[in-house]
């Protein structure tokens, strides 16, 4: 049990930081801390997409010494996804902010559920 | 290499550069600009469904010089040709026949920004249709949930922000599942090429290995998927969304949007993973439960709703129910049927919203009670709208009945399951009845001396004047009519996808 | 709930429902999360080790990037030849996922003059206060007092953010970094320059309109140059592009165009997200 544990420690650990975000997203009514929980999620699947390209005691993807063996690098693709991944949770966190900036400057309040409130309440 | 298989690649591309060309341009010249390659993708579209119909079989676009597990690749049969089809309809017609409304609920100056969102939603649904990558997926995912938003909150009032935001949140829930299961399944296969999963889950499931990890990150793609598209228990978003935005955004969300998410979902469950696999996992009967619950539960919440946009959205979630349960049954013809009951519901939702705008606008008021004799007033208008909600309820000859015949037949030799989907099929129809048949008798209900008064005092019809209205809204009529009578040839069609889909 | 007015009894009542609903939502929420973590957690105890160069997703794939990379895209650092070459669709969507982003936040806060709903909003009481106290006008224009410290050391440091930026850009296909990063350092240091030095300056370098051009005119290039090299690669025909000397500035054929683009839309992008914010316009 301890082996496996300390084998897939990244993973288990981006488990946890993604499950925290998630519930993060749940149960969070102001919207600050929504985004942070959505960033928090989207770090944990990066971090788990990052541990899974890599294997022990080689370097990173860049062409060093001529050497173009494929034993001597780690895998580039979840690198790679990695990048892409990140524009988008940086686009999306700049649209959620935005839009609880305009929500707060119309009620004046960061609870997503007053705001509801105050909303259906204007019919 | 024919010239016609650039189409796809052409289409996606040319939404793309109307979005950024857009940017710039005033409000007219994006107007036409995206008629104009609307229009064109439209016909690319028509192109390539006749070409894969004509032979038969489907072929793979290499997105740059190298072949597939290297490089980015699309890939289409007559299925993906014929969705395209259907979403670049939908979304030229809306936009033509609500050109009045965007004219009204949006600023002038941003009038092009919503018609960037529009170009950017088409083009994100034609790259989903399309790519033969789950990743690509992922990325014009979230550029569909983005656009999405956008279309919501175009109509400036602080109700359509909070709405916004409750969408993006639920929308970010489901793409960071889904984000999550694409991970697993890359670690678990070592592709994101769909025709490579598939080869590599084939020989996984011969090893008996990883059984427990399938059926989770199936699941969570599911999930991911149905809390995008607004199944049953994570719909809460929708009424709002529908209810409130502009009715092009309503129209273009309900019938296009949400779809697309699903169309993604069953390119997973029979191109990527493969149905055998799907079924012996169990996920299948998640669909259907949650399937037949929001296919109960939308129309009782549509039966107690008063207001009329509302519950045209609430219908929408059991609409999104019967899908699913097509899915759920986990044959070739319940998947069929499912597809075909995305067009119909497509077609008739975006009529039903587009035509139901002109009561709202010339009663200036949005409950069902004040639509009483509107149907004297608003002729053009209410004709259509009925036309939506014979369909919606199923009546021959319309695209709802064909779809409702074939989700009963697909149920039909299933055991338990059969006489559920049955019941859930008819109560549905039923409350589907009440409630859509409801408004049509109160459109044409005779009027007494009270209301004279009053529905003479409205609006006169200023939407017919608008000929673009017309044009839209009666092509969106003949669309319906199209699926109705010529439902044979468009499942002919369906079928041939998918059996060259995996 | 709680700052409902106690003495409606219609708000009563639908408060203590949706109180209900609330806790049983809480409830479910909790169940789920706590059933998403042991599920995530058996799936990951059972994957292949981390760091295992037998994983199935060390395959041929991952092998050609490597082995072929430098020979077919000219570039060094193989993650930016496998994203803007190999991969270059994700990479062109995930711009367009930035440009959407950019629309939407421009929908929202973008003021194009006085809205209606401003003046509304201005004549509305809130709380016991006017609104226009915290008026959007005023505060929209205010300019914080010129600060010396912070003049003078962003007088010192942003040259040295914006050439560390123009390097990081130029340099994606030989060393770490590539259009993204790059970009991302000159929008930090574009932003850092507008807040020691105020609009009325910043604006003689960068206004809404050259924002406007430098985006459409980077998106429009990568636009076309990825349509072209789609078109040719799939239709076999020889794209004509030398690729020139591997290491050197000017090779790699069109990674370092397409990397000079995004760094170019990323910078613009962040520097509109941050004036947009502060004033609601660029």
């Amino acid at each position: 049990m301890w082996d496996l544990i300390v084998h897939h420690l990244n993973d288990l650990v981006a488990v946890s930081l993604f499950v925290i975000g998630f519930a993060d997203l749940l149960f969070q009514k102001n919207m600050i801390k929504k985004v942070i929980g959505l960033n928090i999620m989207d770090s944990a699947i990066y971090l788990l997409l990052a541990s899974q390209g890599y294997i022990s005691g080689r370097k990173a993807p860049i062409i060093t010494d001529g050497i173009t063996s494929a034993e001597y690098y780690i895998n580039p693709i979840p690198t790679g996804l990695v990048l892409t991944g990140i524009v988008v949770s940086v686009s999306v966190t700049a649209l959620l902010l935005s839009m609880t900036i305009r929500m707060y400057k119309k009620y004046h309040s960061l609870d997503l559920d007053y705001c509801l409130m105050m909303a259906r309440r204007e019919g | 290499m024919d010239f016609i298989k650039n189409f796809p690649f052409f289409s996606i591309m040319l939404c793309m550069f109307c979005a950024i060309v857009n940017s710039v341009l005033g409000r007219r010249a994006s107007k036409y600009m995206t008629r104009i390659v609307l229009g064109s993708v439209m016909c690319l579209s028509a192109a390539v469904l006749y070409y894969t119909i004509k032979s038969g079989s489907a072929y793979v676009y290499y997105m740059g010089h190298f072949p597939a597990p290297w490089g980015n690749e699309i890939r289409f049969g007559c299925l993906e040709a014929l969705f395209s089809l259907f979403v670049s309809v939908i979304a030229f017609l809306s936009t033509v026949a609500g050109t009045k409304a965007v004219e009204d609920d949006v600023e002038d100056k941003k009038e092009n920004l919503f018609y960037i969102l529009v170009c950017l939603m088409t083009s994100s649904l034609l790259a989903m249709s399309y790519t033969n990558d789950l990743f690509t997926g992922y990325v014009f995912i979230e550029i569909n949930t983005i656009a999405g938003c956008g279309l919501i909150m175009v109509r400036q009032i602080g109700k359509t922000t909070v709405t916004a935001i409750r969408y993006m949140v639920i929308s970010i829930l489901g793409s960071g599942l889904f984000l999550m299961g694409v991970t697993l399944l890359y670690t678990l296969t070592g592709h994101l090429l769909m025709s490579n999963i598939k080869e590599a889950v084939v020989s996984i499931t011969e090893s008996g290995e990883y059984r427990v990890q399938f059926t989770i990150v199936i699941g969570l793609m599911m999930v991911g998927l149905a809390i995008k598209s607004g199944l049953f228990p994570f719909h809460l978003w929708i009424p709002d969304a529908y209810g409130q935005s502009n009715v092009v955004s309503s129209s273009l969300l309900s019938s296009t949007v949400s779809k697309g998410y699903i169309f993604l979902l069953i390119k997973i469950f029979v191109r990527t993973i493969g149905f055998d696999v799907i079924k012996t996992t169990g996920v299948l009967y998640i669909c259907f439960t949650l399937g037949i619950v929001a296919m109960i539960l939308g129309s009782v919440m549509a039966l107690h709703e008063h207001s009329f946009r509302r519950m045209i959205a609430y219908s929408s979630i059991a609409q999104i129910g019967y899908i699913y349960m097509g899915i759920g049954l986990g044959t070739a013809a319940g998947v069929a049927a499912a597809i075909f009951h995305i067009f119909a519901h497509g077609a008739t939702k975006s009529l039903l919203f587009i035509s139901s705008s002109e009561f709202t606008e010339g009663s200036h008021s949005k409950t069902i009670d004040d639509l009483k004799g509107l149907g004297h007033k608003y002729r053009f208008s209410a004709f259509c709208y009925s036309v939506g909600a014979f369909s919606i309820v199923g009546f021959p000859l319309l695209a709802g009945f064909v779809s409702k015949l074939l989700l009963g037949g697909a149920a039909i030799g299933h055991g338990p399951m059969q006489w559920i989907a049955l019941l859930a099929l008819a109560i549905s129809t039923i409350l589907n009845a009440i409630y859509f048949l409801k408004t049509v008798i109160y459109l044409y209900i005779p009027l007494d001396a009270e209301h004279t008064g009053k529905v003479s005092d409205m609006v006169p019809e200023y939407r017919m004047n608008c000929k673009e209205y017309v044009f839209g809204v009666l092509m969106l009529v003949v669309i319906n009519l199209v699926l109705g009578l010529a439902s044979g040839s468009i499942i002919d069609v369906i079928n041939n996808g998918l059996e060259i889909f995996s | 709930m709680k700052k409902e007015r106690e003495n409606d009894p219609q708000n009563i009542i639908s408060g203590k429902i949706s109180g209900k609903l609330k806790s049983v939502y809480r409830v479910s929420a909790l169940v789920l999360a706590v059933l998403l973590f042991f599920m995530l957690a058996t799936v990951m105890i059972g994957m292949p080790d981390i760091g295992n160069k037998n994983n199935p997703d060390n395959n041929e794939v991952a092998k050609r990037y490597i082995e072929n990379g430098l020979e077919e895209t000219g570039a060094v650092n193989i993650v930016s030849g496998m994203i803007l070459d190999y991969r270059a669709f994700d990479t062109f969507g995930e711009s367009c996922v930035l440009f959407a982003a950019t629309i939407c936040v421009m929908i929202m806060l973008r003021i194009d003059g006085q809205t209606k709903e401003d003046d509304e909003e201005a004549q509305k009481v809130t709380f016991g206060i006017r609104q226009s106290a915290f008026s959007k006008i005023d505060s929209r224009n205010y300019e914080p007092e010129n600060d010396s410290i912070l003049k003078k050391s962003a007088i010192l440091i942003v040259p040295l953010i914006l050439i560390f930026g123009l390097y990081v850009i130029l340099n994606g296909h030989i060393s770490p970094g590539g259009g993204f990063s790059g970009g991302a350092i000159l929008g930090a240091g574009l932003i850092l320059f507008l807040s020691a030095f105020g609009f009325s300056t910043a604006e003689k370098v960068l206004n809404a309109k050259t924002v406007k051009i430098i985006t459409l005119v980077s998106l429009l290039v990568y636009c076309l140059a990825k349509s072209y090299s789609f078109f040719t690669g799939a239709n076999h025909l020889e794209s004509g592009i030398p690729l020139g000397t591997p290491g050197a500035i000017l090779s790699s054929g069109l990674i370092l165009v397409l990397n000079i683009c995004v760094g170019m839309v990323v910078a613009c992008t962040m520097y509109s997200f941050y004036a947009l914010v502060r004033r609601g316009r660029i």
